[in-house]
């Protein structure tokens, strides 16, 4: 039969990253054109240090200490990266959990979008003293709540948002809500979840970095970041905080890249390149 | 035995809307009973009862000599939507075993099934496309595929075509008519299209609006195989004519009041 296909087969993995760097460029451009107007405007006005160090002396700062940032770094992106694994998983089973029991979720849904509202960072100092000031589970703690909401509330969408045929089509089958689950629920829900974790992985360093400003060891990044400013040492704290937005950014990144391998099958992988 | 039996069947929803009133419904192995009447008239909901997606008021509704709900969990028969209901996240294939796998077949099993199937629908070759890259008519022939492949006695079909254009509409429909042939199965299909309903079934049942009946019964006549040609035969007109007939006469003449709303529409 002479079949109307419309689209041809999927682009290969070597061509989407192609395409995507280029899509990368203008960002590219717009990176380097804002550093070389950040390091024009300081220089010619003479900004003071303390107001807004120029990028160089904050590269230079990152460059003159590199090996103890970058450990800071890490020591605080694991407290990040614990937490944000926490967070995420109770937030998937209770989504789970409450998608699965209606009642359930009608009782607790309208709290935890309540919840949602207190600003969790504020918990900081209550959490150090749970746990300890040295101890990294009250930063994971902060990081973990933080990650909690979001994941939760788009999991549950993508779990409850699944068309009615759907699920009409499953009851023909004789399935069970274990099946509609499985073969259902679940895989509709994974892009909105996705959506969910990109937003915790970059509140889980926030998270993190908070936590440690109201204190914490000497080798984590924000105690870095606090104690610099304290000692009029500017261009190393926001070389501390350069580095704290580049494992934010590192950490989406690789939450994306998850996304982009597991959820391939997505119509929005397709992209839109103007073909 | 008759693979459906429907007996003074009522159905009325929570919000006091009667959809179906007093129906009575036999449909005998190998026949393409079509379903047709007006918007509101029930003929989705007559579909889903048979189907055990929603439960009758009142009447009995038997499916290969089981309740309806006891069929549906035997798996004793297939569904095909309007629109197909394909899960992006499998391929055309593994979508075409999904009733196969919640039915425990292995995966050898599943497969030469599903190479079968495809090629009934004639799609082989897009084993692993993925939904979205096929036409809207390949992904209604997916569906079919799907509804077919666990050898159900029944087809339950809701305006499969309601959604494709004309041409890929009769084309379709000719294709229907071979795999019915093929597969010897039974087919209750639901349509809005009066020339669709004549060309494609043995028994045009048309029904009427608020609440929804069956006004009348047509037998449709003319002989199989039926192709093209069919629609240019007297014979045709006759029965379309007779089925338009029996819509207006279902209406009662209150073709211009307006329209409550649907009860068949969700």
């Amino acid at each position: 039969m002479t079949s109307t296909v419309v689209e041809p087969i999927p682009p290969g993995f070597g061509r989407e990253i192609g395409g995507r760097l280029r899509d990368w460029v203008p960002a590219i451009i717009v990176f380097f054109v804002a550093i070389g107007l950040w390091q024009g405007l300081t220089t010619l006005f003479d900004v003071e240090t303390f107001l807004l160090p120029k990028p160089s002396d904050i590269a230079q700062a990152f460059w003159d200490d590199k090996g103890t940032l970058w450990d800071y770094g890490v020591y605080t992106f694991k407290e990040a990266a614990g937490g944000f694994a926490l967070g995420s998983f109770f937030g998937i089973l209770m989504a789970l959990v409450l998608a699965r029991f209606r009642v359930l979720g009608s009782a607790l849904l309208p709290f935890a979008i309540a919840a949602n509202a207190i600003p969790i960072i504020a918990f900081a100092p209550i959490t150090n003293n749970w746990f300890g000031l040295l101890n990294p589970f009250s930063k994971m703690a902060i990081a973990a709540v933080l990650c909690f909401f979001p994941v939760m509330v788009n999991t549950l969408r993508g779990l409850t948002s699944v068309d009615v045929r759907s699920i009409e089509l499953m009851r023909s089958y004789g399935a069970g809500e274990l099946a509609t689950f499985r073969s259902v629920r679940i895989p509709n829900s994974l892009p909105f979840m996705f959506t969910g974790l990109k937003v915790a992985a970059v509140l889980s360093m926030i998270g993190a970095i908070v936590g440690e400003y109201f204190g914490g060891p000497t080798n984590a990044l924000g105690v870095s970041i606090l104690n610099d400013t304290q000692l009029f040492n500017f261009p190393r704290a926001w070389a501390g905080i350069a580095l704290a937005s580049a494992f934010g950014i590192v950490f989406y990144g690789a939450v994306a890249l998850v996304e982009r391998l597991t959820t391939s099958w997505h119509p929005s992988s397709r992209g839109f390149r103007g073909e | 035995m008759n693979v459906v039996s429907i007996e003074g069947l009522t159905k009325s929803f929570r919000t006091g809307v009667t959809a179906l009133a007093d129906i009575d419904l036999d449909v005998a192995p190998r026949e393409f009973v079509s379903l047709i009447g007006p918007s509101g008239c029930g003929k989705s909901t007559l579909l889903r009862l048979i189907g055990d997606l929603v439960t009758p008021t009142s009447g009995t509704v038997r499916v290969n000599g089981k309740t309806a709900h006891q069929a549906r969990v035997d798996h004793d028969y297939g569904i095909v939507f309007q629109d197909a209901v394909l899960f992006d996240w499998r391929t055309v294939s593994r979508n075409v075993s999904l009733p196969l796998e919640l039915l425990g077949w292995d995966r050898a099993r599943r497969k030469a099934r599903v190479a079968e199937m495809l090629e009934l629908v004639e799609l082989t070759g897009f084993e692993s496309s993925r939904p979205w890259q096929l036409s809207g008519g390949m992904q209604q022939r997916v569906s079919i595929a799907r509804a077919l492949s666990f050898d159900p006695a029944l087809l339950l079909m809701d305006e499969p075509f309601g959604a494709l254009d004309e041409m890929t509409r009769e084309r379709l429909n000719l294709e229907l008519l071979g795999i019915w042939e093929k597969a010897q199965s039974t087919i209750v299909f639901v349509t809005h299209s009066i020339p669709e309903a004549v060309f494609l079934s043995t028994r045009v049942v048309v029904m009427s609006a608020r609440p929804g009946r069956i006004s009348e019964t047509i037998e449709i006549d003319l002989p199989y195989p039926r192709n093209a040609m069919t629609h240019e035969e007297p014979r045709f007109f006759e029965l379309v004519t007779a089925v338009r007939e029996a819509l207006a006469a279902g209406h009662g003449g209150r073709a211009f009041r307006d329209a409550a709303p649907a009860a068949d529409e969700r």
